[in-house]
């Protein structure tokens, strides 16, 4: 009896891994001339936009002996390198390395302009003015490293609306007693001084006190101005509707009354005089309205301004560079869509299929190479279009918000991240529908219009925008957010603004939700289905 | 002429994808409208809602649905090779341009007047309780105003030359993705890139020559002063944009082998 073997091919076994799978994917892609093409157009097009809207933002403000060129003059920089608005009016005296102030504060008052004065100082009229209190009004105590504007500082103070509060170095804030303050239910205020530490009480009676913050200080000089200040932010009426792009407003004064001033340890002068920190450049108030008044112990100081984080207003920001996000997203979306579409068109997706009978590793292996070639594009495109636009802004007269190297890392890196997510999105939803024109719709439809009608103001409410940029792929563009936005400063941050609801890495991740998603969907179909 | 129309007709009418997205179009149109409106909040100080776009702002939507049918009805014969006998039985190229434009104009005019009517219903309802009502010094939303008829009738001719835009961009490029891709980047990106902007002028400029911000001044009722063109300069504005879209794609069509 003899046994028949089967047949076996004398040659080896071919290698049918996924690196075998990866590499039939890329040449696929690397032969297809449009492809190829539309990558580089895309990544062309994004620089090209991000160059031409540098290009064509000029900043200017008329030219003065020492400002020649006429550029927009940077706000003052925080400790930690941030832009600040730092004007106050201050009461003070100098303070050893060791010492407290304690006071109490019995009124806090505030005057408003309703629109802002032409740049004439002291235009409005004090009799002019509106009575009424900015929510972010502030009055209380203060120890800071010097008179310059955006020096280190720690404060306590009673707001507007906010009640006691402890802040230091604009970006820090803790709360402190809530409700206003009245001569009915005064607040009392300490800080005290040891070294670099400052520690920050309140209290309702003066006996029992409770610690609110502690701030260290690097840096703080041993001699410091210390004492007793008043600033308001300016009155702004934002319509936070429809047509949220217009708002009103002008300059605010506050003014907070202070008795029961006792100071302890070193204060080498012993006696208090009044200035004016950096008078804040919008300010159409009369001079004469700031200042301060001892009759008897009780002091009354007035000041106008902001102790407090500015925002971007006053120049651009990096993510303003990167204009061209949303051409090089619809070229990754009309490539990614057709990496798939096309195979079914012309048919090649049976030959895919009977060399790789496992589909969800085919769609894996396109959505890698996909993937990794947008994100080689987008890299080049962001490592040239960021300097390249910095540069232009800055000649054309624009302060560039500061941003530190991580930030700037995340934006860019961020960006290219979204762009090859998108891609993969593109594949699935093209993978799932099977016809490149309604894949490509759907995608552009899911991410860009909800951007674009979160981003134009006066298309929808508020909190629609909101809404918009919370729950669809369009999330994403959080990754571009240049400004932190700071509870303690009043402002309208909206995504119109370059503000978003979602912290930026997490606004990223609910576009890769999107796209795990629509990938998940898309095996499961390519599984169930026939070719 | 009536032949080359029929044909494209029963094309358009015989294939079920344009019929469900043309009525797709008008329910999303319908309810993203309503959406917006039911949205809207007054306060105490005044608003400045313009009731009648905010009741057809689905139109941002539906015009991607429009467009999609619109390069469609042209890339999908150049996909299945459908082209080769439709120029076999009209050898006249541009009447068979003419003759898609006119059926899917007509598609589009008809799905865009039910959406902005819907639009228009849906808003009227929606409104008046958000406070955009009499009291407020708002007139209820009526097709028998003047301004809220221009509003939306041209929201309907806005989408006609959309579907213009689009078949004339796929006449020309003839791939299916890549056309909607440029139709959409052409409305889209516009707008984007006019909001970086930081130079007002520049913004200015890039509103009067965008198809999409232009052309939606048609639904424009209230503080019509501050816009950078009057409604029908702006519809015009997209009028050209089609025009030229077509007039390279009929060139194109014309010229080269099918």
């Amino acid at each position: 009896m003899s046994v028949l073997t089967p047949y076996r091919s004398s040659l080896a076994l071919g290698n049918s891994g996924f690196a075998q799978l990866l590499w039939a994917e890329w040449t696929k892609f690397r032969t297809v001339r449009g492809w190829v093409i539309g990558m580089a157009a895309g990544a062309l097009v994004f620089v090209g936009l991000g160059v031409l809207t540098a290009k064509g933002s000029q900043c200017g403000v008329p030219p003065t002996a020492a400002n020649p060129s006429g550029a927009c003059p940077a706000p003052a920089t925080g400790p930690d390198g941030e832009w600040v608005s730092d004007a106050f009016y201050f009461v003070r005296q100098p303070l050893g390395t060791s010492g407290s102030i304690t006071v109490r504060v019995t009124s806090l008052t505030g005057l408003y302009a309703t629109h802002a004065g032409s740049a004439v100082p002291g235009e409005i009229p004090t009799a002019d003015l509106t009575p009424g209190v900015q929510p972010w009004a502030k009055a209380g105590i203060i120890i800071k490293a010097s008179a310059t504007a955006g020096s280190a500082y720690a404060a306590m103070m009673v707001t507007g609306d906010h009640g006691v509060r402890m802040q230091w170095d604009f970006t820090n804030d803790a709360a402190g007693l809530a409700g206003k303050v009245s001569a009915a239910s005064p607040r009392w205020l300490r800080l005290t001084r040891s070294g670099h530490v400052i520690r920050g009480y309140d209290s309702a009676d003066g006996t029992h006190w409770t610690l609110v913050g502690t701030a260290t200080l690097a840096g703080l000089p041993s001699v410091t101005p210390a004492g007793l200040f008043a600033a308001s932010p300016g009155y702004s009426a934002n319509s936070t509707s429809l047509g949220g792009s217009s708002s009103k407003g002008g300059p605010a004064l506050a003014t907070g009354t202070f008795d029961n001033v006792s100071r302890q340890g070193a204060w080498p002068v012993g006696r208090w005089s009044g200035q004016d920190i950096q008078e804040p450049a919008d300010n159409a108030l009369q001079a004469s309205a700031q200042g301060y008044r001892e009759t008897g112990g009780t002091f009354t100081v007035s000041g106008s301004g902001d102790i407090a984080p500015a925002g971007g207003d006053a120049g651009a920001t990096i993510g303003q560079t990167l204009a061209g996000t949303f051409a090089g997203l619809v070229a990754v979306v009309v490539i990614g869509v057709m990496f798939m579409t096309v195979e079914y068109r012309r048919g090649l997706i049976r030959t895919t299929f009977a060399a790789s009978p496992r589909r969800g590793r085919v769609l894996a292996a396109k959505a890698g190479v996909l993937a990794a070639v947008t994100f080689v594009a987008g890299l080049v495109a962001v490592a040239i279009v960021i300097p390249v636009g910095e540069h232009l802004l800055r000649e054309n007269g624009w302060p560039i918000y500061p941003t530190s190297a991580l930030t700037e890392a995340r934006i860019a890196v961020g960006t290219v991240a979204l762009l090859a997510v998108a891609a993969v999105l593109a594949l699935a939803v093209g993978t799932l529908l099977r016809r490149s024109a309604g894949a490509v719709t759907a995608v552009i439809a899911g991410i860009v219009l909800p951007y674009l009608l979160a981003i134009l103001s006066g298309v929808l409410p508020a909190a629609a925008e909101e809404w918009l940029v919370r729950v669809t792929p369009a999330a994403a563009f959080a990754i571009q957010q240049s400004v932190p936005a700071y509870p303690q400063v009043d402002a309208s941050y909206t995504p119109g603004n370059g503000y978003f609801p979602l912290a930026p890495w997490a606004g990223f991740a609910e576009l890769c939700a999107w796209a795990a998603l629509a990938l998940g969907i898309a095996v499961l179909v390519l599984r169930r289905r026939d070719v | 002429v009536s032949r080359a129309l029929h044909a494209e007709w029963t094309k358009l009418r015989t294939v079920p994808g344009p019929g469900w997205l043309l009525l797709a179009a008008i329910a999303l149109t319908a309810a993203v409208g309503a959406i917006a409106a039911n949205a809207v909040s007054c306060p105490a100080g005044g608003c400045q809602v313009d009731p009648a776009k905010v009741s057809l702002t689905g139109i941002d939507l539906g015009q991607a649905i429009v467009a999609m049918v619109a390069v469609t009805a042209v890339s999908g014969e150049y996909s299945t090779g459908m082209i080769r006998l439709t120029l076999v039985a009209t050898p006249r190229r541009w009447l068979v341009l003419t003759a898609k434009a006119a059926v899917v104009g007509a598609a589009a005019l008809a799905t865009g007047a039910v959406a902005a009517l819907l639009s228009v219903i849906s808003g009227r309802l929606l409104l008046d309780g958000h406070g955009i009502d009499p009291a407020h010094g708002y007139q209820t939303l009526s097709l028998a105003n003047g301004t809220v008829l221009r509003a939306a009738a041209g929201s309907a001719l806005y989408l006609v030359l959309i579907a213009l835009l689009g078949l004339g961009i796929a006449a020309a490029i003839r791939d299916s993705a890549v056309s909607i891709g440029v139709v959409l980047g052409l409305l889209y990106l516009f707008p984007i890139v006019a909001g970086v902007v930081g130079d007002a002028d520049w913004k200015r400029h890039l509103d009067q020559i965008s198809p999409m911000v232009a052309g939606m001044y048609i639904q424009a009722t209230t503080d019509l002063r501050s816009l950078p063109l009057a409604p029908w300069q702006g519809l015009g504005v997209l009028a050209a944009w089609a025009a030229g879209a077509l007039l390279a794609g009929g060139l194109l069509l014309g010229l080269r082998d099918a």
